[in-house]
């Protein structure tokens, strides 16, 4: 499977211009944080605070469960107020979450361990997961848990910036800005997975990032390759951009370490050479807030934490009352019911869109298997096929034609001439899908069981007439 | 308030499923009017006629299901139905024809097997091969490609209506007079009586291409197939396996025997080739649903019609070869599964 050309995808109106055009500034620091443990994939983290604790910016405040977690850091120097369920923009019902009044004294922590300079490889990849450090593109999977995945060494270090949602600009901003992190952080983590090499995908139309990542890369010992990819949505989903870069493609079901290569967003990456560099672990991240409700729509340095309410303040407020608040983007982003929700890890983008921002979809019609679908789908599936089994219920032919295989980018949507809600069926069909294999692998078990009891019972019966059959002879011999 | 929180993605495409039938619809006018130019106003009545039966049809069919109406009455499918079965007929067949094959096509084959979505056939073509094989007599009688102008014979806009509704001709027409065989038609019945192809089409039906007048006609319907392709309505795969189905064969036994069988280029430019292969072929709820599937479909149509032409017992065989193919399609579907992602050829 080598030289693959990456099929699929859209090209999509872009609406970064409206929050690139201001200059990147920090948000108003609020007066209470909510930090839900559970804002980063896998096991949720184990407090490590109580109610009423005193608390410095930076400290620990919560540890990893678990090999696919992450640690939480206190985002400003405040007092413990609570650990309570309260509304979170990760679950319908709330996350459990750590409550901190910041205290306005802005104290540091500075118990941190120190890595020295001259680190061996494994130890820096230990320290980086003590930075709380998770996949800022959105997918918030632990950097700790991708780094234990990482070949030993030799393995090919992808940093994207490939920023290809419509409204998001979170990454351009960043990489405009402090291309110096990114560089910085790249190097350490080549170093940290003793990585061949490495390369930095951006957009194409990513021009000014690309010439400050050219700028900064002039400074570095071992200056990594600035690519730029084309627009086209999803170019920046892991898969779609690993395929672009290298014309490989990662195995259906399994991760890019399986071949070689290492994957991460130019946020994660910048966040790396805060945490090795500065001593700053993950309390912060850039926020783009826009849509057209937004007055002024920008990116934003943000602590995590922070309401939702803040940040579309600093930015003027709603300039009309929005039709919809996304966390995310368009295609891909989660609808949140109130602006009061906090800022967590993967809160890349909010977008206040008004009504003239979304193109809501018609009534539904029938499919009419006309297969725009399956031209747009980057994972080159045949969503027509798929909705036909999902709706019918058929779950072997919904794992045989690649259900799992599914990223759920939404160009099949987008592109439906009957405006079927095809990701929205997908993801409902999904877990079913999973529970029906997990049934379907137990069965040989199952079976296994079932004809070595019925085999036991043929022996003991066999063995009992044979007795009998040896008694009868026994006795008929003495008569 | 709380707002609204739907599943994304929360933008769609300005698409709809009445504005890829409307195109459709669109894409065909030329060659409608073409059709009158050469055979006269016949069409223009076999057409409200059928649009109305769609429409009724439709409708009875969809209050008896309990659908909404108004938002499948306006998708614009019935339209299609309808304007392909009367563009298929004999611009002066009688009323009764056009209107009892297009509703057997809208209540039979479409809403019987469950509407807009769920028909395996063609609804069009099942209404005309049920005319066909029911009333073969009235569907051979094709006019003579002057007739809409620059025919000897005059034949007024009345006289039309007077054939269509009446069932016979007005006295001072005859139907010798104002009838031709098609050149498909011609061909066969010529070469089956031991002529050459070259004196078969030495009489005046034939054109430059294909038959006088059916060029033109097939020549506007190609120009609407590109367009509606250029608009990414439909994909290259259909019509040009169709075509591909049609000439591959032609062409070669063309070669071998020029004095026996037509070649490509009439083949192409004659009959219902280009409708089946841009319009017909391609109504994507029948027709398989890959890129690699929709070939193997579109060409099993070609060829079939081309056996049928060149052997069978009909002058046109694209009717018979989409329906045939229809049946096909769930096993099409099942062996060209594309390659997904990340998983081994």
């Amino acid at each position: 499977m080598t030289n693959q050309i990456r099929r699929g995808g859209l090209k999509l109106e872009t609406h970064k211009r409206r929050s690139t055009m201001r200059p990147l500034r920090a948000a108003s620091v609020p007066d209470l944080f909510v930090l839900p443990l559970n804002q980063h994939a896998g096991t949720p983290a184990r407090p490590l605070v109580a109610a009423g604790d005193r608390v410095a910016r930076g400290q620990p405040i919560a540890e990893p469960v678990g090999d696919v977690s992450a640690w939480l850091h206190a985002p400003a120097s405040g007092i413990v107020r609570a650990i309570e369920n309260r509304p979170s923009p990760l679950a319908r019902d709330g996350s459990l979450c750590i409550v901190i009044e910041n205290d306005g004294a802005d104290r540091a922590f500075d118990a941190h361990p120190q890595l020295p300079a001259d680190a061996p490889p494994h130890e820096m990849r230990e320290h980086i997961a003590r930075g709380g450090i998770v996949g800022l593109g959105g997918a918030v999977f632990p950097t700790s848990a991708k780094l234990l995945r990482a070949p030993e060494q030799n393995a090919h270090l992808i940093v994207n910036g490939a920023e290809c949602e419509p409204w998001i600009s979170c990454d351009d901003m960043l990489l405009r800005e402090r291309a110096d992190d990114v560089i910085a952080g790249a190097e350490m983590l080549c170093r940290a997975l003793q990585a061949e090499g490495c390369t930095i995908a951006v957009e194409d139309d990513m021009v000014e990032a690309a010439e400050a990542l050219r700028l900064a890369a002039r400074k570095s010992a071992s200056p990594p390759r600035i690519v730029e990819v084309p627009s086209i949505y999803p170019a920046g989903g892991e898969r779609q951009l690993i395929t672009t870069l290298t014309g490989r493609e990662v195995p259906s079901g399994g991760l890019p370490q399986d071949i070689g290569i290492v994957c991460q967003n130019v946020g994660t990456v910048a966040a790396i050479a805060r945490w090795l560099r500065d001593g700053e672990p993950l309390i912060r991240r850039i926020v783009t807030v826009t849509g057209g409700a937004i007055a002024h729509a920008a990116n934003l340095d943000v602590h995590l934490g922070t309401p939702f309410a803040t940040l579309i303040e600093d930015c003027g407020g709603f300039r009309e009352p929005p039709a919809r608040l996304i966390m995310g983007g368009t295609m891909m982003g989660i609808a949140m019911s109130e602006d009061s929700l906090p800022v967590v890890k993967g809160t890349n983008c909010i977008v206040a869109a008004s009504a003239a921002d979304l193109q809501p979809p018609g009534p539904e019609m029938p499919c009419i298997r006309c297969g725009n679908c399956s031209e747009v789908c980057p994972a080159y599936l045949l969503p027509q096929q798929l909705h036909r089994f999902a709706l019918a219920g058929e779950l072997d032919n919904l794992d045989r034609y690649g259900l799992f295989d599914c990223i759920e980018c939404g160009c099949c949507d987008y592109v439906c001439p009957s405006q079927i809600p095809l990701v929205e069926r997908f993801r409902r069909a999904k877990p079913e899908l999973s529970r029906h294999l997990a049934m379907r692998a137990m069965a040989p078990r199952a079976k296994a069981s079932y004809e070595a009891r019925e085999a036991r019972l043929e022996r003991l019966e066999a063995e009992r007439r044979a007795k009998l059959a040896e008694k009868r002879k026994s006795i008929t011999n003495k008569t | 308030m709380p707002l609204p929180t739907p599943q994304p993605p929360h933008t769609v495409a300005p698409n709809s499923v009445s504005r890829v039938m409307r195109i459709v619809l669109i894409a065909l006018i030329p060659a409608i009017l073409l059709h009158t130019v050469f055979f006269g106003v016949g069409i223009l009545v076999q057409l409200t006629l059928a649009i109305a039966t769609a429409l009724a049809s439709e409708y009875v069919a969809l209050r008896l299901r309990q659908q909404p109406v108004r938002q499948f009455l306006t998708d614009g499918s019935a339209l299609i139905t309808a304007v392909l079965l009367a563009m298929c007929l004999p611009p002066l067949a009688p009323w009764w024809l056009v209107v009892s094959g297009t509703a057997f096509g809208i209540l039979i084959a479409k809403h019987l097997y469950g509407g807009l979505g769920s028909n395996p056939f063609n609804p069009a073509m099942v209404g005309y091969a049920v005319l066909l094989v029911s009333f073969p007599v009235q569907l051979t009688r094709w006019l003579s490609p002057d007739i809409g102008g620059l025919a000897p014979v005059d034949m007024s806009f009345g006289d039309s209506l007077y054939a269509i509704f009446v069932g016979t001709l007005p006295p001072h027409l005859t139907w010798d007079a104002v009838t031709s065989p098609t050149p498909l038609d011609a061909v066969r019945t010529s070469l089956k009586a031991g002529l050459t192809l070259q004196e078969a089409q030495a009489t005046p039906i034939f054109g430059m291409l294909g038959g006088r007048g059916w060029e033109w006609v097939n020549l506007a319907v190609l120009l609407g197939g590109i367009w509606i392709l250029s608009l990414r309505i439909i994909r290259w795969h259909i019509p040009v396996a169709v075509l591909a189905g049609l000439a591959v064969p032609a062409a070669i036994m063309h070669a071998v025997d020029p004095g026996s069988y037509a070649g490509a280029v009439f083949h192409l430019t004659s009959g219902a080739s280009m409708l089946g292969a841009f319009f017909i072929a391609t109504d994507p709820i029948s027709a398989a649903t890959s890129d690699r599937g929709r070939l193997v479909y579109g060409f099993g149509i070609g060829s079939i019609a081309y056996t049928i032409r060149t052997w069978g017992g009909y002058p046109d065989g694209i009717a018979f070869a989409v329906l045939l193919m229809n049946l096909a399609v769930p096993l099409i579907d099942r062996y060209t599964v594309p390659r997904i992602y990340g998983r081994a050829a």
